[in-house]
């Protein structure tokens, strides 16, 4: 083929949602009915409300974890739980919260908004995405398959070695955790590749990258600490396994192996990922406040930088979890500026969210309360992270309920505070539905409340020298009276959240009709209809600026974006790929259509992680191989995915 | 309303925050008052973070607050009020008192670490801190005079207004020393020897704990600091440098044989054959105030049910239940009751 076969100069029409071409679209984009359908479908809003629905299901797991242990802890010297079941629960509840729930949901967001904020029509690659929730589903159901087996991972989420040794920890609970985690590990890196790839090249014309929402930068941002982030703890947790499983001494000191060496890896992993579970939820708070305070938001700029700035100083802190291993002097207080440091670009975020509010006209919606109640969540979850920032006072509050607090205050207050709000705002969207005001005001006071009772008087379950991770505590160390109450208030923050849960369940069938732009939105996923068609835009849309809504209404941008006319791109599965800076039109892609390769690679995957769990050296081949030859049939160069002029022309 | 639940919760937190400060009594293990030099010197900074904290919510949750009450309104309206390009001055204000006050702190913190880096003056006495699954051990080092050297277990004596140098390492998994009314806390690390001091400013008794997850019984790893007037410390000292002291009664020298029988292979009492390494060394247990790593009080009731049934005491913990005999139970009581 020539060159020339590759171009085609698209026609530019114009179209609305019940155009002839868009019939087409329908047609082309749809995931086919059936149960096939289901397993080969790639559209990147099944992806996103796959990972929400799954996330939400573990976060509620997660949730009934805790309320056994809050029981447990009520009341001193109390024999519920035996210990193994108590260190198996908050070791099983961190590692539902932290990895299967925090992050995933996030994903749901940004695999359901990216194509629809970024005007385009699905992910850079789409059977990736259904590849990496496929993926995450398995590893979670490998993880949580050691409840059946009763080996549950039981050395807290940080795993230190040598307690998570063989020789330590003779049960498959550690091997469940090890193995789950690598497993986990390849959901992540595939789905952050799509994330930056998509940022980079799939946004719709004129869209460029100061034009983009706050979240896609977040994910984006994330995606990439990702890729540079998991490497380490795949690698920790693959070393830990070799060591279990083989005798080699990567951490056992007896073989000249360095217990410490666990946990450099493990914290360089696991302090970005901090920042990966909640950049993202402070880029859609930074996207939808505005919607609500009737004005964009104030200093687009220094919060993108502000967000990229947390990201990369992340790297350079995850010491200040190790103050207390006997580190030298100079490299604590090299790690404690850093981390004071940190908190500057979280407070450039902090000012511009009330910036926004004040210079607005706040709309009293649910979705805004849990926004602005964010804004001081996120304030005491930070200011209680810069505490413990000074080497010489993280002494005395780490390993303290004091942590446990400060933890809890970001991954609720941060990530959860968000993540309701945000299902308020794109709920509709999802659904075609608005959740329920009323029932959602009920739900938001009462988780609130609860999560204040219950985590604020923390902090001085914390100064009052409670270790954490104890499963019982004697009476008169003065514990009694604020564990009492985080027990209250975490039963009083399951009653919220059930309620929360509820007003989905009934919006979803029973909600007021929410039309196309229900919160009078400026972005452009608001252009399209409620829920929206397979193909999210019947032509490719033109943006002028960082409200394409707004435009008339707000000085911004140049000229006017257009999503009624654009480039008619309906020869089979088409998408348009543009140039990373500016966003100038550069090739028409072809789209994968659906498959069910994702489905059974990570079948063939599991099998491969299940044999090596189970040490059945066979099936590990077994599933090796079929995964290598999975791979090599989805990624054989098909003739329909190469770019070619379309014959209408 | 959000004003309300927000001033409830803070004063809740407040009020027991506290019950934290006005001393040792009401709460053991807070850290909000200190009895020692390390924990001292770190105080001012510990309070002084808590107060920017506390501040620093209140000034932000006041300017939340206040702007959603300035103008909220309860529908959408569809208009979008003009770009107010003034406000970015928020940022650039308040980012600038934000950065200012950081470096403040970092300032503070340095000059904090670098005061507790090292004690006042020479450690007059060194104690090596060993971890175990769970229980504390503790040699006293005398590296002049090896003779001078002994072990006891979950409870240290220190003379008061000195500074001790504590060497840490583990047996086996990673604990962490923490007596939080004299230091701050180190981990105890297999293959590697941490260092830390205390120095007690009156004396008295602070308990401490292992704060790092090691396992079944984390949770009861307790041990205990008397700091002790110099002149009861060297008493104190004196009497742990002995041997055991020979039974002297019929019941007493059976007791000893079925300790032996029963418990030398995990335990040593110095005097006797009994040499085990696994398990505390009982030499003087009778002059300690607990059992079982600070979860018992040492008195002969829960000493027998301790050795007739230690799993149900401290499920998981590393010493088997023996079926000991009633009859052997009794004897090794007697035996043990001798170790003062």
């Amino acid at each position: 083929m020539t060159a020339a076969e590759y171009h085609r100069v698209p026609r530019i029409i114009g179209a609305d949602y019940d155009s002839p071409i868009a019939r087409t679209l329908e047609r082309t984009w749809e995931t086919k009915p059936g149960i096939y359908g289901w397993i080969s479908s790639v559209d990147h809003k099944e992806v996103g409300i796959r990972y929400l629905v799954t996330s939400f299901i573990f976060l509620i797991l997660g949730g009934c974890m805790a309320l056994v242990m809050r029981l447990q802890l009520a009341t001193p010297n109390e024999s519920l739980l035996t210990p193994e079941q108590y260190n198996e629960l908050f070791s099983a509840h961190a590692i539902t919260m932290i990895f299967l729930y925090a992050q995933p949901v996030l994903s749901g967001f940004s695999n359901y908004l990216f194509p629809l904020v970024l005007g385009g029509r699905d992910m850079a690659f789409p059977r990736m995405n259904m590849f990496s929730y496929w993926l995450y589903l398995a590893a979670g159901l490998f993880m949580y398959s050691s409840i059946i087996v009763g080996a549950v991972p039981n050395n807290g989420w940080f795993n230190y070695a040598p307690f998570s040794l063989k020789e330590y920890n003779p049960g498959m609970n550690m091997d469940f955790y090890a193995l789950g985690m690598v497993f986990l590990g390849i959901s992540t890196t595939v789905g952050s590749a799509n994330f930056v790839v998509t940022f980079l090249r799939m946004r719709a014309p004129g869209m460029s990258i100061n034009r983009v929402p706050i979240l896609t930068w977040g994910t984006t941002t994330i995606s990439v600490g990702n890729l540079l982030a998991v490497p380490s703890v795949s690698l920790a947790f693959f070393l830990l396994w070799l060591d279990r499983r083989f005798g080699t001494h990567f951490f056992k000191p007896e073989g000249g192996g360095q217990p410490l060496l666990w946990q450099h890896l493990f914290w360089m992993f696991a302090h970005p990922w901090v920042y990966v579970v909640v950049l993202p939820a402070m880029g859609m708070v930074s996207d939808a406040l505005p919607f609500f305070c009737r004005r964009p938001l104030v200093g687009y700029t220094v919060v993108v930088l502000g967000t990229i700035t947390t990201m990369a100083l992340g790297f350079g802190v995850w010491l200040h979890h190790m103050f207390a291993t006997g580190i030298p002097f100079l490299a604590s207080v090299f790690f404690s500026g850093a981390s004071f440091v940190i908190a500057i670009p979280s407070a450039v975020s902090v000012f511009a969210w009330i910036a926004t509010i004040w210079s607005g006209r706040p709309v009293m919606t649910c979705a805004f309360l849990y926004f602005a109640s964010f804004i001081v969540m996120f304030t005491i979850g930070g200011v209680s992270g810069v505490m413990t920032a000074a080497v010489a006072a993280d002494l005395q509050l780490t390993s303290t309920y004091f942590v446990v607090a400060h933890i809890h205050y970001v991954l609720i207050g941060i990530n959860l505070f968000a993540v309701l709000g945000a299902l308020h705002v794109w709920f509709p969207k999802m659904t075609g539905r608005l959740m329920d005001e009323k029932v959602g005001l009920v739900a938001f006071w009462i988780i609130f409340i609860g999560f204040n009772v219950a985590f604020l008087p923390m902090h001085a379950t914390g100064f009052l020298g409670m270790p954490r991770r104890i499963y019982t505590y004697p009476a008169g160390l003065g514990w009694e009276a604020t564990n009492m109450l985080t027990t209250v208030g975490a039963f009083i923050l399951a009653v919220g959240l059930l309620t929360y849960v509820i007003n989905i369940l009934r919006s979803r069938s029973s909600g007021a009709l929410a039309g196309p732009n229900p919160w009078d939105g400026g972005t452009m996923e608001w252009a399209t209809p409620s829920p929206p068609p397979p193909y999210n835009f019947p032509v490719v849309p033109t943006v002028a600026s960082r409200h394409p809504l707004w435009e008339g209404r707000i000085p911004e941008g140049v000229g006017r974006s257009e999503w009624r006319n654009g480039m008619a791109l309906d020869d089979g599965k088409e998408a348009l790929a543009t140039t990373v800076l500016d966003a100038q039109p550069d090739a028409i892609l072809k789209m994968p259509e659906d498959s069910p390769a994702p489905f059974i690679v990570t079948l063939t995957i599991s099998a491969f992680f299940v044999g090596l769990l189970l040490q059945l050296w066979w099936l590990a081949g077994a599933g090796g191989f079929a995964t290598l030859a999975g791979l090599l049939v989805w990624l054989w160069p098909e003739r329909e995915l190469e770019q070619r002029a379309g014959a209408a022309q | 309303m959000t004003r309300f639940a927000k001033i409830a919760a803070f004063t809740v937190a407040g009020l027991a925050s506290a019950a934290a400060a006005p001393g040792a009594a009401a709460s053991p293990m807070g850290y909000l008052n200190a009895d020692g030099q390390f924990a001292g010197r770190i105080l001012p900074l510990l309070w002084g973070l808590f107060i920017l904290s506390v501040t620093v919510i209140l000034v932000i949750a006041a300017l939340v607050i206040a702007g959603v009450a300035r103008r909220a309104r309860r529908a959408v309206i569809r208009e979008v009020p003009l770009v107010d390009s003034h406000a970015t001055a928020w940022i650039a204000i308040g980012v600038g008192v934000t950065t200012l006050i950081l470096i403040g702190f970092v300032a503070w913190s340095s000059v904090t670490l670098a005061r507790i880096a090292y004690p006042p003056s020479d450690p007059a006495l060194t104690i090596r801190v060993t971890g175990h699954q769970w229980w504390w051990e503790f040699r006293y080092l005398d590296h002049k005079d090896p003779s001078q050297s002994f072990v006891t277990a979950n409870e240290i004596h220190i003379p008061v207004g000195k500074p001790v140098r504590v060497e840490l390492q583990s047996a086996d998994v990673i604990h962490e020393f923490w007596v939080p009314s004299l230091a701050g806390k180190t981990q105890t690390i297999p293959g590697q020897t941490n260092v830390t001091w205390l120095e007690a400013d009156r004396p008295g008794v602070y308990r401490g704990q292992c704060t790092q997850y090691c396992g079944n019984q984390h949770a009861h790893m307790v041990l205990a600091v008397f700091a002790d007037r110099p002149d009861s410390f060297e008493a104190w000292r004196k009497d742990q440098l002995r041997d055991a002291p020979q039974p002297n009664t019929q019941e007493t020298s059976l007791g000893e044989r079925d300790f032996v029988q029963h418990c030398a292979a995990c335990h040593t009492v110095r005097g006797t054959v009994a040499e085990g390494k696994l398990g505390p060394d009982l030499t003087h247990l009778m002059s300690r105030s607990t059992i079982a790593a600070g979860i018992l009080p040492n008195n002969p009731g829960y000493l027998s049910g301790w050795i007739a049934n230690p799993q149900n005491l401290k499920p998981g913990a590393l010493m088997p239940d023996l079926d000991i005999s009633g009859p052997d139970l009794a004897s090794i009581r007697s035996f043990l009751l001798t170790l003062n």
